[in-house]
């Protein structure tokens, strides 16, 4: 079992937890991920490492609650335990020769943004960071990225926080204005991650995505992660999570995330009814 | 004097009408009264040929005869002297290809059902005794074992009856291996691989899941950690992908994800468990091994009206066990022999529609001995399908190979070991099974295990 030693609710779906996990935590890198079960009859969702810290053992969760498995998380508290946890799965990310760098996080994507701008930074890398959110509301971390970047720009999609705009918007105008970076990092929704790409290809800088697909093991073994890179199929889980942002097939990686979408509905009820339950009882 | 009739005593089944429906156990096993019946029909012939066909050198004519002395728990015991996991075994070994085609009495009828007697012995045991392993007394010397499939069980079973500190670590949540997340509850209940690990845990063997091994601890973090061996057991987890258009769309799996959504996460009993598996009203399983078989099964379980077993070669080529193949047909299962796929249909939303195949015919044999699977050009058509499963193989996963600088490995990626004693490039590191052999059989890795755990003790205790 692996003890939820932290619970912090970022907004009204985003939740952080920190879980004890010591032999995790102790190699865990920027861009990796974990896998969890909540109980016995739970799946396994992969998610995203987004702080880790070897002294206290203690690695950091940031989920939305969307599906029935994060809802049931969220629905724990510091002291719970986690019926599994494996990690660190996947490749670390890689940062050579870079100097300057554009690190955008759109939505809950942002907490994964956070230790790659934080690496980053530590490494003397000049990092600008572009975050977007649908509503003020919604917006996470601001102060953790804030520390850690040159400029901070935030914008929304409606604009409630007095900066309307998409991320691709903020980047573009940087571009234009003539900031110059040796790599940027995007990590949001998948259609996100697809116009920011296309955007850096047309001034030919360098993108990292990471892909957050469907899996089971997150070993290899099952090949549900699977995606098309320049053409060729590659694993998520072992073959990433962090692939060159303009070789990505998000049209391909698009439908195959709506894989289970009905079935998730079906279940979302079901959970809904069955958490009822349980807090009336 | 033994019982000369030529048949083996039948073991009864679930209807396949009733059970393509269902996950339950197909074969229901012997009664006290047919394995006694049975066990009469074995000879006690001198020679013993049975036993020179089993991997793990399981005392046939010996158990057999505490059989029919009604000694069923003597029988057990004698069993468990060689073979940890005898309950599994009687169940899952192909017994046609080894013990069975030695036995003297299948020279004029069928051999001895040297599977079944073994199966009703283990079955007795877990009904009727409590697991109460004696402990032998530790000497405090580690050794490691990666992977809790058969070969991973078995070595961590002989070690710790030598007296080893054995740990075993399994990358899923639960041990077992492919027993797990492979082999389905139809063939093999989970409860009872359960139960059979509970034994090698009350034997002293300890397991540590969620641990992948090349990723949170590396082979030499084992060593620094004082394991003084280490046995790689990893198995073949990696699956093959045709690479012919269309593979990536929605409802394209690789058998392991299917059979692993299914069998370790209980899809089945979605969505009182949180995984679900997507079945399409016709489905086609790519393959023609065992595990094509229990994929094709539990197509038809999960409800798909129509499952096409999609074969290149010929039905005298099938991998499978000839039994699977037995009970897929009578569950209604539609053999598509000679076909191969070319390409995956979808519609524009991404979504399997059909595949389209081409006949082949066979040509000269190959290098595997079998005939050759040749196209016939301009003989492609499209069958309507909704789920397409990959079953065409497995390959060792790197990540043990890839974090193990020194371990030598064949191109394919097993890892070269010696045949009799699981050594490998680096001393103290053993290895067996399918991340040596590729992928192959559950009784053939256990015998991996056993000769490796036998090599360990040698090693170790040849130092001091």
């Amino acid at each position: 079992m692996y003890k939820i030693m932290k619970k912090r609710v970022l907004n009204p779906t985003v939740k952080l937890m920190e879980i004890y996990a010591p032999l995790i935590a102790a190699k865990a890198q920027p861009g990796q991920f974990i896998i969890l079960r909540v109980d016995e009859e739970g799946e396994r969702i992969p998610l995203t490492i987004a702080d880790y810290d070897k002294e206290s053992g203690n690695v950091t969760i940031i989920f939305q609650e969307v599906g029935k498995t994060t809802k049931q998380l969220g629905m724990l508290n510091e002291g719970d335990s986690l019926k599994d946890f494996v990690g660190p799965l996947g490749v670390a990310s890689h940062f050579e020769n870079v100097k300057t760098a554009a690190v955008i996080g759109g939505g809950l994507g942002t907490a994964i943004a956070y230790p790659q701008a934080k690496k980053l930074h530590g490494m003397g890398v000049r990092v600008d960071t572009v975050l977007g959110f649908r509503n003020k509301d919604l917006i996470i971390m601001q102060d953790e990225l804030a520390a850690v970047s040159e400029r901070l720009f935030v914008s929304t999609d409606d604009g409630s926080n007095g900066n309307k705009g998409f991320v691709t918007d903020v980047l573009k105008k940087l571009l234009e204005e003539g900031s110059k970076y040796d790599v940027v990092i995007a990590i949001g929704p998948l259609i996100m991650m697809k116009f920011v790409s296309k955007l850096t290809k047309e001034y030919n800088i360098k993108t990292i995505v990471s892909m957050n697909s469907i899996m089971i093991d997150g070993t290899g073994m099952c090949g549900g992660c699977r995606l098309t890179v320049g053409g060729e199929t590659k694993f998520a889980c072992v073959d990433g999570p962090d692939f060159d942002g303009h070789l990505v097939d998000f049209d391909e990686a698009m439908r195959r995330q709506q894989m289970y979408c009905d079935e998730e509905k079906k279940c979302d009820n079901i959970s809904g009814c069955r958490l009822e339950a349980m807090k009336n009882g | 004097m033994a019982d000369m009739s030529p048949k083996k005593i039948k073991m009864p089944e679930q209807d396949p009408n009733v059970r393509n429906r269902n996950f339950e156990e197909v074969a229901l096993g012997y009664t006290e009264e047919m394995a006694l019946k049975e066990a009469q029909r074995c000879l006690q012939c001198k020679t013993k040929p049975c036993i020179s066909g089993c991997p793990v050198n399981v005392a046939i004519p010996e158990f057999i005869k505490l059989i029919s002395e009604r000694k069923f728990e003597e029988a057990y015991k004698k069993i468990r002297e060689t073979n940890s996991l005898p309950a599994i075994c009687g169940r899952v070994c192909p017994q046609e290809t080894q013990c069975e085609m030695h036995c003297v009495r299948g020279k004029k009828g069928e051999p001895v059902a040297i599977g079944r007697l073994e199966r009703f012995v283990s079955d007795w045991f877990i009904q009727n005794r409590q697991q109460s392993e004696e402990k032998t007394e530790k000497a405090g010397r580690k050794v490691a074992v990666i992977g809790s499939g058969p070969a991973g069980l078995t070595c961590a079973g002989d070690l710790v009856k030598l007296g080893y500190d054995v740990t075993v670590f399994e990358a899923l949540h639960e041990p077992g291996g492919v027993l797990m997340y492979g082999i389905p509850e139809f063939r093999l209940p989970k409860a009872l691989v359960k139960k059979e690990i509970d034994a090698l845990k009350n034997a002293g063997v300890e397991i540590i899941t969620n641990m992948v091994i090349g990723k949170i601890l590396t082979l030499g973090d084992l060593k620094a950690q004082g394991y003084e061996a280490v046995f790689i057991g990893s198995g073949a987890g990696l699956p093959a992908f045709m690479n012919i258009p269309g593979e990536n769309l929605n409802g394209v799996y690789s058998a392991n994800e299917f059979l692993t959504r299914i069998n370790l996460m209980k899809a089945y009993k979605f969505p009182e468990s949180g995984t679900p598996v997507k079945v399409g009203k016709n489905v086609a399983v790519v393959g023609g091994g065992n595990v094509a078989m229990d994929s094709a099964r539990c197509a038809k379980r999960l409800g798909a009206e129509n499952v096409y077993i999609v074969y290149r070669r010929s039905e005298n080529e099938l991998p499978a066990r000839a039994e699977e193949v037995h009970h897929a047909k009578e569950e209604g299962i539609i053999f598509k022999l000679l076909t191969n796929p070319t390409k995956i249909l979808g519609n524009e939303k991404g979504w399997v529609t059909g595949m389209e195949c081409i006949r082949m015919e066979l040509g000269e044999p190959d290098s595997s001995g079998r005939r050759r699977p040749i196209q016939v050009s301009g003989s492609e058509f499209a069958i309507d399908v909704q789920t397409v499963i990959m079953a065409i193989g497995t390959s060792p996963n790197p990540l043990i190979r890839s974090t193990t600088p020194g371990l030598n490995t064949q191109k394919w990626g097993g890892i070269i070991a010696d045949d009799r004693t699981g050594e490998t490039s680096i001393e103290g590191v053993y290895a067996g099974g399918d991340a040596v052999t590729g992928a192959a059989t559950v009784i053939l890795a256990m015998g991996a295990g056993k000769k490796a755990a036998a090599a360990i003790d040698k090693y170790l205790s040849g130092e001091k």
